[in-house]
């Protein structure tokens, strides 16, 4: 059975840090280019591989980070 | 932008999907003072979450530190109190003992719990009080920028050790964990970390255990966190996270010390003991 | 228990009235002159009747600390000292007085500096009544002169310390605290209920119901703006406490050419020599504070006014006297006398002091 999986970042409460990026098994996060208002680089998806496994969510420190699934 | 937030989360949930993990509604809105990446804010996560899952955020008191967590109340939405450097122990104890169906929770830092407040700490834990403390352990004092802790390896960089901690004139690093485990007043005792999601999700049973424990009246319950630095070890997140895998945890092992009143199977007696040979950082 | 005359030590009297009074709780640590506060304490056992939690400390440190847990929860919490352990607490006191949080504590006064005598004495004055602990705060502070007040203040100090939302000081010595009197003690207050709790400290911390906010006890604020309208709201308390809670008494002062001003001990030395003097046609009243803060200030430099010297009399090298000078704007003759290291003056030293350093 197969999860496709969605996560929403509250990009204006990221800071940055980028612990969820390396847990990320899909590689589908990475840090913006672009800075929110802070000034921090937040985290994006960058692709739809996604399959809601709540890693990033587990390590991120603010908890800006809330994960969906649905099977597939 | 929280209104796109909760709009885009009705869209998913409308779509099918199912919630995995959001915030929890223990933790206020504001917005964490900790430097980006610091393990405080996920352990904060923690506490917050476990308090929710038991359904016991009407019951809790928690105490926080003088140090990085100084302002812990304002970021969970219980009762709260501030403690003097250290005092966090003797604040819970009558807590607790004027109030026995609370649940109460100390969160202190390597230089609060352990060098300041060592008698507090030690006497909470002989005395066997029905408490949960959490210490969370960087081996560095963060909030004053950077010094020495009683948990600094040996080695190791800090503004007042410059050229690395030595033993001849600071002595060793404490294993306060340890030693407490020794102790007949603690009920359970254990170390963790909050790096990776493994960790994160053990760390997360741990406190759930430790907050369940008080219901058992049998003793302190106490839970090590291993936590980053990173502005004082000056690195990235993710590299001190690294460093800390590769540094701090041969110093300080991870895993259950003392459970249910018992010190568990394969945990070396020489460990117990504080002049065990530390490694030596290069 | 009700109206009753006893017979008992002043260290006594506190344990007794503290659970008389309702107490939730007493944290302490052994220390002479006062360890039979805590041992009265242990052995009337009060857990298993009004329900009151008692519990030796490892410090007066953690003491002071384990009052600030468990007085923020709303409940009626105390201590108690002597001297140097006094010392110790300074800490927990501002940090109490700067998260205004209702408690007791009683210092039974021995001798210093450092360790000090074990002997009565009353050099904790400044100590007490000009903060001991950092930061713009005062200790609403009680001067008993027997055994009978060391138990009645206890009462009192319960009814100031949640009107104010402010710690309460008992500031005696090793004299009051040893010596055995007669006392009639009080009909016993409860414990408070869990309503009464909520209702007399709403601000407490015992766990958010879902209709409040969460209760946050701290001394700490980081902005500047904050932090000194919170001080302007401390000294609007304290000035408060100045207009409506000074207490004192008055002796012969109506005619008194001199006058004696004393609390504690002293004062009752200062008595005996008063009526001494008296005797010898010298006309001497006796001005005794009750409260040290807030200080007599109007009505001691009303009794000023008319008469040509006052004797200071403190177990010290002079401390209370700076407050006296200042009620009177140093417009009479002031002089003080004591005795150090636990020595208690006798009435005949008080008398030849007056004569010497003040009628001469």
């Amino acid at each position: 059975m197969a999860f496709k999986g969605q996560i929403i970042i509250d990009t204006e409460h990221c800071k940055g840090c980028g612990v969820c990026v390396p847990v990320c098994p899909m590689k589908c996060i990475e840090l913006s280019k672009e800075v929110n208002g802070k000034g921090y680089n937040y985290t994006h998806t960058v692709n739809d591989s996604c399959i809601g496994c709540a890693s990033c969510a587990m390590v991120c420190p603010d908890g800006v980070i809330s994960v969906y699934k649905k099977k597939i | 932008m929280n209104q796109d937030i909760e709009a885009r989360k009705q869209e998913l949930l409308k779509e099918g999907y199912e919630e995995v993990y959001t915030r929890t509604k223990v933790l206020t809105d504001a917005v964490m003072h900790y430097c980006p990446g610091c393990g405080h804010g996920t352990t904060h996560r923690l506490i917050a979450e476990v308090i929710d899952e038991m359904g016991i955020q009407d019951q809790v008191v928690g105490v926080s530190p003088v140090g990085c967590s100084v302002l812990a109340y304002n970021y969970f939405d219980v009762d709260f109190q501030e403690a003097a450097h250290g005092r966090a122990p003797a604040l819970a104890t009558a807590i607790k003992r004027l109030n026995p169906d609370t649940f109460v929770f100390t969160y202190q830092g390597d230089g609060d719990l352990a060098a300041i407040g060592t008698a507090e700490t030690i006497h909470a834990a002989n005395r066997g009080e029905n408490i949960t403390m959490i210490f969370v352990n960087n081996g560095i004092y963060g909030m004053t920028g950077g010094q020495m802790a009683p948990t600094t390896l040996v080695g190791m960089r800090s503004a007042t050790t410059p050229y690395g901690r030595r033993v001849d004139l600071n002595g060793y690093p404490l294993r306060m964990t340890e030693l407490l485990s020794t102790l007949p007043g603690t009920y359970y005792v254990t170390r963790q970390s909050v790096q990776n999601p493994a960790a994160v999700r053990k760390a997360k049973a741990a406190i759930r255990k430790a907050f369940e424990n008080q219901k058992l009246k049998k003793g302190l319950s106490f839970v090590e966190i291993l936590s980053n630095c990173n502005s004082g070890w000056k690195m990235t997140p993710v590299a001190a996270n690294k460093w800390m895998e590769d540094n701090m945890m041969p110093n300080y092992p991870i895993g259950d010390i003392k459970v249910d009143g018992k010190i568990c199977e394969g945990i070396d007696a020489n460990r117990l003991v504080l002049d065990h040979p530390l490694t030596v950082m290069q | 228990m009700a109206r009753e005359l006893k017979l008992m030590k002043g260290n006594e009297a506190i344990a007794r009235a503290m659970i008389a009074s309702g107490t939730d709780g007493y944290f302490g640590y052994p220390i002479t002159p006062q360890s039979e506060v805590m041992e009265t304490l242990m052995a009337e056992k009060p857990w298993e009747t009004t329900g009151m939690t008692v519990l030796q400390a490892e410090s007066e440190v953690a003491s002071i600390n384990m009052v600030y847990g468990g007085a923020a929860t709303g409940k009626k919490v105390a201590t108690s000292s002597s001297s140097p352990g006094i010392s110790l607490m300074q800490e927990g006191l501002t940090y109490l007085a700067g998260a205004e949080i209702p408690c007791l504590i009683v210092n039974v006064m021995r001798g210093g500096p450092g360790l000090g005598t074990i002997q009565p004495s009353q050099s904790d004055y400044f100590q007490s009544v000009k903060g001991g602990g950092h930061g713009d705060y005062q200790l609403y502070t009680l001067a008993p002169a027997s055994v009978q007040e060391m138990y009645d203040f206890v009462f009192d100090a319960w009814d100031i310390a949640f009107k104010y939302r402010n710690p309460v000081l008992i500031l005696s010595d090793g004299a009051i605290g040893q010596c055995m009197e007669k006392l009639y003690t009080r009909d016993n207050v409860a414990r408070w209920t869990e309503e009464e709790r909520r209702k007399n400290a709403p601000w407490g911390t015992w766990g958010k119901p879902k209709d409040r906010a969460h209760n946050i006890i701290t001394s700490l604020e980081l902005d500047s703006a904050r932090q000194e309208v919170f001080n302007l709201k401390l000294q609007k308390k304290y000035d408060e406490m100045k207009e409506k809670e000074v207490r004192y008494e008055m002796l012969n002062c109506e005619d008194a050419d001199y006058i004696i001003v004393a609390y504690g001990s002293s004062s009752r030395i200062a008595m005996k020599a008063m009526q001494m003097a008296r005797e010898k046609g010298i006309k001497v009243g006796l001005f005794r504070l009750i409260t040290l803060f807030p200080f007599p200030t109007k009505q001691l430099a009303e009794v000023a006014e008319h008469v040509k010297g006052i004797l200071c009399v403190e177990m010290s090298a002079g401390q209370m006297i700076e407050d006296v000078k200042l009620a009177t704007k140093c417009g009479v003759k002031t002089e003080h006398f004591g005795r150090f290291g636990g020595i208690i003056p006798t009435p005949g030293e008080v008398l030849e002091a007056l004569e010497n350093k003040i009628i001469k």
